[in-house]
Parts: C-alpha cells; sequence; structure tokens
C-alpha cells in the first residue's frame, strides 16, 4: 500500500552552526541523508548532537543557528538559501514539522478553530473547507470534535499535542519532521501516538516522517531508516531491522549494548553505559569526534572519516574503509 | 468567576473604606486653626471675633469629640452632603466639585484614551523595523521621563508665548459665559488643548515603550516560532503577538490611573485649569477640611471605579481569566 | 551567570555605559558644582533679575536676581539625595514585605497582600499631599521618609511574584532536601537569584521618586527651606516665567529631571540585556 519510491528530500553536507559570543558552535557539520516519499525516517542521537538543530533548521532558521553550506533539496530547490517570500510557499504546504514545545505552540487568547482557519487563510485555504478533513483527523488522534470550539489552556499535555499533530499535517505535507513529540510521554502515550503517526502514512496523509528522538526503543517501534548523529556529524545510516541486529558504527554498537534487555537482570551482568561525554562543539577542530571514546581508534581517526557505503549502509568510520567489518 | 469577582469588589470596599478614613482624619492634623483664615475675610471687631469664632466652630461641627465627628462625617456621606466649604464659604463642598468635575475629566479621559489607543499602535510599529526603534525610543523615553507639569509648561512656553497659537490660562476666555454655542466651544477647545496634550504626550511615551517591550516579547514566544514555521505571514504573526500583548498593557492602565491623576493634579495648576487638582491645591492653601476632604474623596473614589472596570474589562478580554475562574480548566 | 560573564556583558552593553556616564557627569556636577560656581548661596540676590544666560550668571537670574546655575546645582544635590534615600527606603521596604508574603505564603502573604493592594491604588501623590500638607515643618529628610513610606506597594507586589516563583525551583527544593536551614536558602540560594531584579526594581522606584518629589515641590510641600529643582519649577510658574519668556528658568531645571529618569530607565533596558540573553544583540 505505501510506494516507497522517489525520493523528496536530499540533504548533501549541510552545515548549520550556532554563532557565539566566543566563536562557532558546529551543531550540525557535513550531514547527508535522504528521504523517499513513504518512508519513515528516525534521527537519533545523544542530547547535544546536533538531531534538534538539524530538524528546525530544515524548516526554520533562525539567529543564533546559521546556515554555513550544503543544500536540502525539497522539490527540485535547495530550502536553505530560499527567500522568505518562496519559504513561506513551501512551509506547511511541502515541509512542516511537530515542534518540540507543541504544548506551547497555540495562541493561548483564540479559539482552535480560529488558529486553524488563520493558518489555512495563509495558504489560501479555509477552515469551513477542510471541515470534513480535518473531523477525520481528529478521528485518527482520538479527539472529539468539541476542542475546536476550545481555548488551548482547556485542553491537557497530551491532548494539545495532538492536536498539534493534526494542524501541522493538515495541507498533507510532503515531509513532516516530528521533533521529539514523545520524549514527555509515558510509554503506553508513546506508543498511541506511534500508532496515529503510521495511520497518518497508511492514509498518505503525511508523504514522508523525519522522527527524531534520543529514544532508541521508540525508534524501533516507528522507522524504516534509522540515521544516528553524534556531535554534529553522521555516524550511520542503515534500515532499522539491520542496525538493530547488526549495528556497523562503534558508537551504535555501545548505545544498542547500553540498553537494558528484557528479561535479563543484570545482578551478574553490569549494565555498561558508554563511559566518557560527548566532545564540546564550540570551534572543534578535524578528527572524528567519537575517537576520544572509541575502544577501536586507532591514528586513521584523526582525520574526519568520510561517509563509507558498506552494502547500501552508510557508515562514517575509518575501520570501513576497506570494505570490511571489523 | 463569582469568586473573582466578590473577592475584588471586596478588596476595593476595603480599600475605601480605609482610603475615606485616612482623608477624614490628616487634615485634622493640620496645623492652624481654618476658622480664623474664615474669619479674617470678615474683617470685624477684636470682640465679634470671639463670637463668630464659637459659631463657626459649632457650625461646622469641629467643637464635637473625634469620634462624633467620624461618624457623622459618614452618615454625612451616604447623604451625599460633603460640608460646607470654608474658604469658598457659604458654597458646598459638593457643589464645588461638581462643578470642577467636568474640567478634570475632559482632560483626563480623553488623553488617557487616546493615549493608549495610539501609543500602543506606535509601540507596536516601532518594534519592526531597527532603524525605527532607535529614532523613536529616546523620544518616547525622554516623553515618559518627563514630569507631566514640565512638560505642560515647555508646551505653554513654545504654544503660548513664542507662537502665540493657544492661550495658556483658564478653561475659557475671562469674558465668555459658558454656553452651547459654537463661539464658546472653539474657545473651550482652545484653552483645552495644551493642558490634554501635555498629559497625552507623557502617557503616549510609556505606552509606546511598554508595548514595544511586550510586544518583542510576544514575537520570540514559541507560537510565533510555530507559526512561522508553518508559513504564516509576518502580518498574522504581529496580529496575534498585538492582542497578547496589548492584555499587560491593560493591566498596567490600572495600575496607572493613580499616576496619571497625579498627574493631572499638577497640570491644572500650570494652567490654572479650574479642576479638581486646582481646587484641591487652593483649599490646601487655604486649609479649608472640608474641600480638601471632599477632593481627595472624589479623586479615590474615581481611581477605585476605574480599577473597577479596567478589571471587568481585563476578564472579558482575556479568555484564560475566564476559563480558569470557571473551572472548566 | 558568573562574574566574569556578567562583567563582559555589562561593560559592552551601550545602554549601560551610556547611563553611567550621565550620571557621572549629574553627581559630580552636583559635588563640584557649588563650588565651581561664582555665587556661594542660591537664595542669595546676586544682581538684577530676569537676565538670560551671560558672562556673570551662566543660567541667567530668575525674577528675584537669584542665580540659576547656583540653583541648578543646589536643586540637582537635593534631587539627587532624595531620589536616592526615597528610592532605597522603599526598595528595602518592599523588598522585605515582598519577600515574607512570598517566602511565608498562607495567612501572611494574604494579610500583606490585601494591605498591599489598598496601598496600591491609592494614587501615591494623593497620599503625599495628605501627609505633606500635615507637617509644620518639612525637610529633605522627611521627604525621603514619606517617599520611602508611600513607593513601596508595587516593589511588594513585584518581588513577592519574584520570590513565589524561585521558591518553587529545583534548586531551592534541592537544598531543602539536603537539609539547609531556612536562613541559608533564603540567603544563599533565593537571594542571589533575585538580586539583578531587586537591582532593577531599584533603578525604576529612584526614577519615581524624583518624579514624586518634583511634584510635591512644584506643588509647594516639598522642603519649607531650601531649593530643589521642583521648588525652581514652582517658582517660575508662580513668578510668570512662561509669560515672560524666561526660557533659560522654565527650562533647565526640567530637562535635568528629564534626563535623570530617562536615563534610568535607559539603565534598566540596558540591564535587561545582560541579564536576559534573549534580548541582547550578537
Amino acid at each position: 500500500m505505501i510506494k516507497v519510491s522517489e525520493i523528496v528530500l536530499s540533504v548533501k553536507d549541510l552545515k548549520i552552526y550556532y554563532s557565539t559570543l566566543y566563536g562557532y558552535v558546529k551543531a550540525v557539520d557535513g550531514v547527508s541523508f535522504e528521504v523517499k516519499r513513504g518512508e519513515i525516517l528516525g534521527i537519533a542521537g545523544e542530547s547535544g548532537c546536533g538531531k534538534s538543530t538539524l530538524g528546525n533548521g530544515l524548516i526554520l532558521l533562525k539567529p543564533p543557528m546559521k546556515y554555513i553550506g550544503g543544500e536540502a533539496i525539497l522539490d527540485g530547490k535547495n530550502v536553505m538559501t530560499l527567500s522568505q517570500k518562496e519559504l513561506k510557499k513551501i512551509r506547511y504546504e511541502k515541509i512542516s514539522i511537530i515542534p518540540q514545545f507543541a504544548m506551547d505552540a497555540m495562541n493561548p487568547t483564540k479559539k482552535i478553530k480560529h488558529i486553524i482557519n488563520d493558518i489555512l487563510n495563509e495558504h489560501g485555504e479555509n477552515f469551513e473547507r477542510k471541515k470534513d478533513i480535518i473531523k477525520e483527523r481528529l478521528e485518527i488522534v482520538n479527539l472529539e470534535r468539541k476542542v475546536l470550539d476550545m481555548y488551548p489552556i482547556e485542553l491537557s499535555g497530551g491532548m494539545k499535542q495532538r492536536m498539534v499533530m493534526v494542524i501541522s499535517s493538515l495541507m498533507n505535507p510532503d515531509v513532516l519532521i516530528a521533533d521529539e513529540i514523545t520524549s514527555a510521554l509515558d510509554v503506553s502515550s508513546q506508543r498511541s501516538v506511534i500508532q496515529m503517526l503510521h495511520e497518518m502514512r497508511e492514509r498518505e496523509v503525511i508523504g514522508s516522517l523525519i522522527f527524531i528522538t534520543h529514544d532508541l526503543s521508540v525508534l524501533y517501534q516507528i522507522a524504516d531508516k534509522v540515521l544516528i548523529l553524534y556531535a554534529g556529524k553522521v555516524a550511520e545510516n542503515s534500515p532499522v531491522e539491520e542496525i538493530i541486529k547488526n549495528p556497523l558504527h562503534p558508537y551504535t554498537k555501545m548505545l544498542l549494548s547500553s540498553l537494558p534487555k528484557i528479561g535479563v537482570r543484570y545482578v551478574q551482568i553490569k549494565l555498561k553505559g558508554i563511559p566518557g561525554y560527548p566532545p564540546g562543539l564550540l570551534n572543534i577542530k578535524e578528527g572524528c569526534r567519537f575517537r576520544f571514546r572509541c575502544p577501536y581508534r586507532f591514528e586513521k581517526c584523526e582525520q574526519d572519516p568520510p561517509l563509507i557505503d558498506v552494502d547500501g549502509r552508510k557508515v562514517s568510520c575509518w575501520l570501513f574503509e576497506r570494505g570490511d567489518k571489523s | 468567576m463569582k469568586k473573582y469577582f466578590i473577592k475584588k469588589v471586596l478588596i476595593y470596599i476595603l480599600t475605601f473604606f480605609f482610603a475615606v478614613t485616612i482623608d477624614w482624619a490628616i487634615p485634622r492634623f493640620m496645623p492652624g486653626n481654618p476658622i480664623n483664615s474664615l474669619i479674617s475675610r470678615f474683617s470685624t471687631l477684636p470682640e465679634s471675633v470671639k463670637v463668630l469664632q464659637s459659631y463657626f466652630t459649632q457650625s461646622f461641627g469641629l467643637d464635637k469629640p473625634l469620634w462624633e465627628q467620624y461618624l457623622n462625617f459618614w452618615k454625612a456621606l451616604f447623604k451625599g452632603d460633603l460640608g460646607i466649604s470654608i474658604y469658598l464659604y457659604p458654597q458646598p463642598v459638593t457643589k464645588i466639585i461638581l462643578r470642577a468635575l467636568p474640567y478634570s475629566l475632559i482632560v483626563l479621559l480623553p488623553a488617557v484614551l487616546l493615549s493608549f489607543a495610539i501609543g500602543n499602535r506606535l509601540g507596536a510599529f516601532v518594534a519592526r523595523k531597527r532603524k525605527l526603534d532607535n529614532i523613536a525610543l529616546p523620544i518616547f523615553y525622554t516623553l515618559t521621563s518627563s514630569p507631566y507639569f514640565w512638560l505642560g509648561i515647555i508646551l505653554a512656553w513654545i504654544f503660548g508665548v513664542v507662537i502665540p497659537l493657544f492661550p495658556i490660562a483658564g478653561a475659557y476666555n475671562f469674558g465668555m459665559i459658558p454656553s452651547l454655542s459654537w463661539e464658546f466651544i472653539f474657545d473651550f477647545l482652545y484653552h483645552w488643548f495644551l493642558p490634554f496634550g501635555s498629559l497625552f504626550l507623557v502617557l503616549l511615551g510609556s505606552w509606546a515603550i511598554g508595548m514595544r517591550n511586550m510586544i518583542i516579547y510576544e514575537l520570540e514566544a514559541n507560537y510565533s516560532r510555530y507559526l512561522e514555521a508553518l508559513g504564516a505571514s509576518q502580518r498574522l504573526i504581529r496580529r496575534y503577538a498585538y492582542r497578547n500583548a496589548i492584555l499587560p498593557q491593560v493591566t498596567g492602565l490600572a495600575i496607572q490611573i493613580g499616576t496619571v491623576v497625579a498627574g493631572s493634579i499638577t497640570t491644572e495648576i500650570v494652567f490654572s485649569y479650574p479642576g479638581i487638582g486646582y481646587i484641591l491645591v487652593q483649599s490646601i492653601m487655604n486649609q479649608d477640611y472640608f474641600l480638601i476632604q471632599g477632593c481627595f474623596l472624589f479623586i479615590i473614589f474615581g481611581v477605585l471605579l476605574s480599577n473597577l472596570l479596567v478589571d471587568i474589562f481585563y476578564v472579558v478580554i482575556d479568555p484564560r481569566i475566564r476559563k480558569t475562574y470557571s473551572g472548566e480548566v | 551567570m558568573n562574574q566574569k560573564e556578567f562583567l563582559h556583558f555589562f561593560v559592552k552593553n551601550k545602554k549601560v555605559v551610556f547611563a553611567i556616564c550621565v550620571y557621572i557627569v549629574l553627581i559630580t556636577l552636583a559635588i563640584i558644582g557649588p563650588y565651581i560656581s561664582p555665587y556661594k548661596d542660591p537664595l542669595e540676590f546676586v544682581g538684577p533679575g530676569y537676565q538670560p544666560p551671560c558672562k556673570e550668571y551662566w543660567l541667567g537670574t530668575n525674577t528675584f536676581g537669584q542665580d540659576i546655575f547656583t540653583q541648578l546645582v543646589y536643586g540637582l544635590r537635593s534631587s539627587l539625595l532624595v531620589g536616592l534615600s526615597g528610592g532605597t527606603l522603599a526598595t528595602v521596604l518592599g523588598l522585605f514585605i515582598g519577600f515574607v508574603a512570598g517566602y511565608k505564603g498562607g495567612w501572611f502573604d494574604e494579610i500583606l497582600m490585601m494591605f498591599t493592594n489598598i496601598l496600591l491604588v491609592i494614587p501615591t501623590l494623593a497620599l503625599l499631599i495628605i501627609i505633606a500638607a500635615y507637617l509644620p515643618y518639612r525637610g529633605i529628610f522627611i521627604e525621603s521618609l514619606i517617599i520611602g513610606f508611600t513607593g513601596w506597594p508595587w516593589i511588594a507586589r513585584a518581588v513577592r511574584s519574584q520570590t513565589l516563583s524561585l521558591k518553587t525551583r529545583e534548586f531551592v527544593d534541592l537544598a531543602r532536601i539536603t537539609a539547609r536551614g531556612p536562613i541559608k536558602i533564603i540567603f544563599g540560594e533565593i537571594m542571589p537569584n533575585m538580586m539583578s531584579y531587586v537591582f532593577m526594581v531599584f533603578i525604576i522606584e529612584f526614577g519615581v521618586a524624583i518624579h514624586s518629589a518634583t511634584g510635591l515641590d512644584f506643588i509647594g510641600l516639598g522642603p519649607t527651606r531650601g531649593i530643589s529643582l521642583g521648588i525652581m519649577l514652582q517658582q517660575a510658574t508662580l513668578w510668570n516665567a512662561i509669560q515672560l519668556g524666561m526660557w533659560w528658568w522654565i527650562i533647565t531645571p526640567g530637562a535635568i529631571i528629564t534626563l535623570m529618569v530617562a536615563t534610568l530607565y535607559v539603565m534598566n533596558a540596558g540591564l535587561d540585556e545582560v541579564f536576559n540573553p534573549k534580548l541582547r544583540e550578537m
């Protein structure tokens, strides 16, 4: 039913830095990936790895974020260099976002139906025309129709988030970015939200989804492909099954092994984390950024590793230079 | 919702009680004997002075014990009787004040309302462009930092003396009799313009600055970012921001009422404009107990009433308050 | 933020630097002005009245032949003093009441806030007029006192809401859990975070005090002896300086007051930028 076919978003060597008093914080430093229609790409990584910067930067680049280089091709155009006028046309219609602050995303002093109407008006639509579609979507997210007549303050946090999901996907964007939308939820709510997103994809409400999270277990439930970011660079990019069964990048390996396994009592064996911390990204120098915590480190790691293709998967590690998986 | 209002009204009643008590009490502790100044105006023989003294003291009830004077005051208050003015004897205080009230209101109300409407728009407008901001902001700061009466003095000097466009004393030409003729109305407006203008300008500055800051804050809010990410025009974002920024400004209006009234008192002095402020200062100088009391009562009552009205208005315009207090959250 | 960062932003902020410079000039003028002026007594009749600014009378003379420059520098002293002391008193009172109300909560809070709200609604100038009119003798000290005692309500309200929001912050709970005594919590955790806010509140109150004092003086309820900027304006108005076109008399005192207050607001805006990273221009 889902046609996974053409590429909707192609990101090549994208660089977004933060301009600060002391220099540049290289938050997204040469990231490349592709998203195909109907695909769900999960972007995962630790706090500060750049995933939120990436997700937000693709749709709304605000100071102190600064576009440094690279491209993000959507609908044939590099969205990072479009004019404000052109941006207004593609935002919401071609690319949309469910923000991390979904709870605060709606104007507190306006009724929800008015908020929707106002946004639709900006894109040549109105509430009346979309009424039936809106009702459909509300059903998908399990909200009653009467929320439309309420003010945001009358909704609970979870309801607000689901409402924002509906609003953000109303114009059937080609790419929907979901920025840490399950992070504040309990496990069963997480499951519902993920099911809702799946259903939206099924019904082709959304073309493709970029799902940003730091929680690997959630990723497994939702993503087709996974992009692991570390310290602003891509560590690994693989289909989700393969990354779970056979992680390539040392970082991914350690991440997965640090997850508690079901059915295992950690009495004899200890739960291992990854020793050390991610490097600070202020004016960071060359070299593989994981090398300070990597057990497989060797001299070549002092140079930036390229993104190497391994059986259709992508890894950024010198270990795979000659095509072997040690 | 009811709880909110009941609480508010209760506080206002308490405040009124407290204020009335102070109002009654303090003039009585002023030094000097007002009866003497009254008698001196009649320039009588020294023997009669004593008789007159006891007569007036009695008729003004100043010989009764303090607590009785206090109770009588409340009784008279409910009857609308604020006593007889000492310095403008034998005119009743209420009459004097009611005569002066329209003059104060006609300067105050337009100044407050217009400056609020225009100042907020200006502030929001200026927040948009950096260059405009840099020029306009110092102007606004200067306006809001000027003492009300000083701006009045400057306006009087520039437009009353240097370029004699406007008169600078009184509410209307002394030769005229108040009537509804066009001639009188024009003359009245001529006299009204400068006092109104000085209040208006100072207030304008403060609204503009406040709004500019609030708008910047709202434009940075999460809902503004979300709108922008969804491709909303700057116009829509600004419209939402303005609507939300006005709310704290309305609260600010309530807080400012006291200060503005004070400002209008001093402005009336500059222009010898016969409003309540002018009467008040005259009564202080002449130690007219009853007139002082009466003026303060009116001022305090007016301020309390305006505060209550603003509170009601605020509830109407901010859905969050309504919803919170109706228990629907 | 730490000391070093604070100093860095503080010194770099244009508004703050401007405000400090203006005040250095004003304070210097207030201190040395009386010494550099050719006339020692602001109330002395030094020459013919109605003189516009010239070599002998730097800012001209008023109706009575008093030197305006001398009056200005003495008046500046008086205004600065009243503003500072009245403002400080009001801030300290407001800080104390607001903090106790916010920190203790419960009945304390209700009663204190009711009292505060009552005083808040009564127009300050009205209160000041009543009280000032009662006093047989008024000096700068008394004026500062009454301005201080009537100016604290808004500060108490503001400090209270700050306290409330800080009280529920995590680091306070943390301190409580680790059994730090209440005094240590107040002075160690809550106070340092409020200091920047309180300082900004003080600056505003300084300006308000200057305005209040000027208003009082203008009506005639200021110090019974001596000179201040408000008294200068009062005399100018009473003696028809406007009609006589004596611009040197009517412009200067008011302009100095406006400058003082405006600079304080600018300082505040600058401090806001220093303490709040979002407002800084990068």
